[in-house]
């Protein structure tokens, strides 16, 4: 269970060129396009046992592995490789990064081939439907008809459920794993103050900061403390730091007194090293914007052939199990093959990431169960 | 997977229900049954479990199951999804018995319902004699660690029947080594009865 794959290398697709550019559901139109993505495994002769791997919204496309010099690994290292959850022995396993992003694919730090100067504010809006599309691309060209699974937690999630919405002929299956069918007033606003944080930063300079020698990172460091509160839960903090203090006594200054604070500034301030405000911007409004209930996620009275794997977990409360739970009903009442599992944690939402043993006991033989017919 | 290994309520079930069958089981447990089902007899099955470890290990087995209660999971189902709903050693632990037996016959055409016989004679000596609560094979609690909140005898349950206007298709009566169909209101375990609504 511990074995790495070993080094890995991040790959780029480029598509989109004029006159072929990604339309998107805003209407405006977005290329070249260039996707970051990763592959680990061997794709099969029939092509069947590819797993589209999703990642959240900080996430990026190394997935698992060891980047040549790195000491730590991807993010989901513990769920990706031979004989765990996903058994790069046995599947092909892509993760593919988000249009939006800052981590190798187009975003709004790219360079506008109109202008020579990067996107900033003129990258078109996009939503969770525009960034499957885009990642429909990428599995054409790697000539994948079918994926065996789409998998993703979170935002990830989304893109797993976007995914059987927009193209439910290509997937056979689907994990969706603490998310949702929709953003709620309370996770939209989580976003928005997030967002405000970023705006309000003086540096920000309505996006146009590239060329600045002073970036937004006050505000993007504030919106990812906001973010990391919400991803654990009021137990995960007491355990993890209750009211102990950074040093012997309170300091009677503002500064961070205790580990909870010192916790939180270390965290916002490592994210503004690999993260660009204006992605946080793009992505958190993709995700707002995401809405598949009212009968969108299947559509149609044509019987689908697809199962569902849906994921929560007990102390989840910015995606909590009663929206997993809705996912279910849904799938339910269409008559789709599904299973669904509330993992016991006290990790929050963060344990989508943690809790990996009992998500690879549950992924790993849903996985052979697909494979399997 | 080898019937004859199958405990005896198990038994009785699999040869009920016909093969292809569309089934839902609430309260599957670990699956064993449902798996006997799926394997076998080539039935389309679904479950509905609240124990967390028992979903790993149905999901072992290649079920599909939910993790919940069997209150709260009927009513998105359309009419007559399922051939079979199957409540078996489960209705005496369900909060709204009456409710789940009717969701059961409105999603199913026939619901296979195996419970605990109360009035077991053994029971009502321990009840009448030592003027305790009954402890059996079939109810094994001690009245503070009980699941079952519920209790119910062969007698009751046809009683119910008549009163809802549900119809008996096939009644089992199980004793301690095998069938107990003599006087099964005294001498039964367990009972397993096939119901469906009056109008089939």
């Amino acid at each position: 269970m511990t074995k790495h794959i070993g080094i890995v290398k991040t790959e780029y697709f480029t598509f989109g060129e004029h006159p072929h550019e990604l339309k998107l559901e805003s209407g405006a139109a977005l290329g070249p396009i260039t996707l970051a993505y990763e592959t680990y495994g061997q794709l099969d002769e029939e092509k069947s046992n590819a797993i589209l791997v999703l990642h959240a919204l900080s996430g990026d496309a190394h997935a698992a592995g060891l980047h040549d010099g790195a000491k730590e690994p991807g993010w989901w290292d513990d769920l990706i490789g031979p004989g765990k959850g996903l058994d790069t022995n046995k599947y092909f396993v892509i993760c593919s990064n988000v249009i939006g992003g800052c981590r190798g694919s187009t975003g709004p730090s790219s360079i506008n081939p109109k202008t020579g100067q990067p996107y900033g504010l003129n990258f078109p809006i996009i939503t969770i439907a525009d960034i499957v599309k885009a990642q429909k691309h990428l599995i054409d060209y790697l000539g994948i008809k079918k994926l065996l699974s789409v998998v993703g937690g979170s935002m990830g999630g989304m893109q797993a459920l976007q995914w059987v919405a927009s193209f439910p002929q290509a997937v056979r299956s689907v994990i969706p794993i603490a998310t949702s069918l929709k953003h709620s007033p309370q996770q939209i606003a989580f976003d928005e103050v997030g967002r405000q944080a970023v705006m309000a930063d003086p540096a920000w300079c309505e996006g146009n900061y590239y060329d600045k020698k002073e970036k937004p990172i006050k505000g993007l460091a504030v919106a990812r403390m906001i973010g990391h509160i919400t991803y654990m839960s009021d137990k995960s903090m007491e355990e993890k730091f209750s009211r102990r203090l950074k040093e012997k006594n309170y300091s009677f200054k503002f500064s961070a007194d205790f580990e909870v604070e010192g916790y939180l500034r270390y965290r916002g301030d490592t994210f503004v090293k690999r993260f660009d405000a204006n992605s946080y911007l793009y992505i958190t409004k993709a995700m707002d914007y995401f809405d598949l209930s009212a009968n969108k996620l299947i559509h149609g009275d044509k019987r689908l052939d697809v199962r569902f794997l849906v994921i929560a977990f007990k102390s989840d409360w910015l995606y909590p199990a009663y929206q997993s739970q809705e996912i279910v009903r849904h799938l339910k009442i269409k008559g789709i093959d599904a299973t669904y599992c509330e993992v016991k944690s006290t990790y929050g939402h963060d344990a989508f990431l943690l809790e990996v043993e009992e998500e690879a006991h549950l992924i790993k033989h849903f996985l052979h169960k697909t494979l399997k017919g | 997977m080898d019937l004859a290994k199958a405990q005896l309520d198990h038994q009785i079930i699999y040869n009920i229900v016909d093969p292809g069958a569309r089934i839902l089981d609430l309260g599957c447990g670990s699956g064993e049954l449902l798996q006997l089902l799926a394997e076998n007899k080539d039935c389309k099955v679904q479950g509905i479990e609240l124990d967390e470890q028992a979903i790993y290990q149905c999901v072992e087995k290649g079920l599909s199951v939910f993790h919940g209660d069997i209150d709260s999971g009927l009513s998105e189902y359309p009419d007559k999804s399922f051939d079979y709903v199957i409540l078996n050693q489960s209705m005496q632990q369900v909060k709204r018995v009456d409710y789940v037996i009717t969701e059961s016959l409105r999603v199913a055409d026939k619901a296979i319902i195996g419970f605990p016989n109360f009035t077991y004679w053994s029971s009502r000596f321990m009840l009448f004699f030592r003027g305790k609560a009954p402890i059996t094979e079939s109810l094994p609690y001690h009245w503070y660690d009980t699941p079952n909140i519920h209790f119910l005898s062969v007698a009751d349950f046809r009683h119910y029947c008549r009163v809802k206007g549900i119809r008996i298709l096939k009644a089992y009566f199980l004793g301690k080594k095998g069938l107990a169909n003599f006087w099964p209101n005294l001498f039964a375990l367990n009972a397993i009865f096939v119901i469906s609504h009056d109008k089939l």
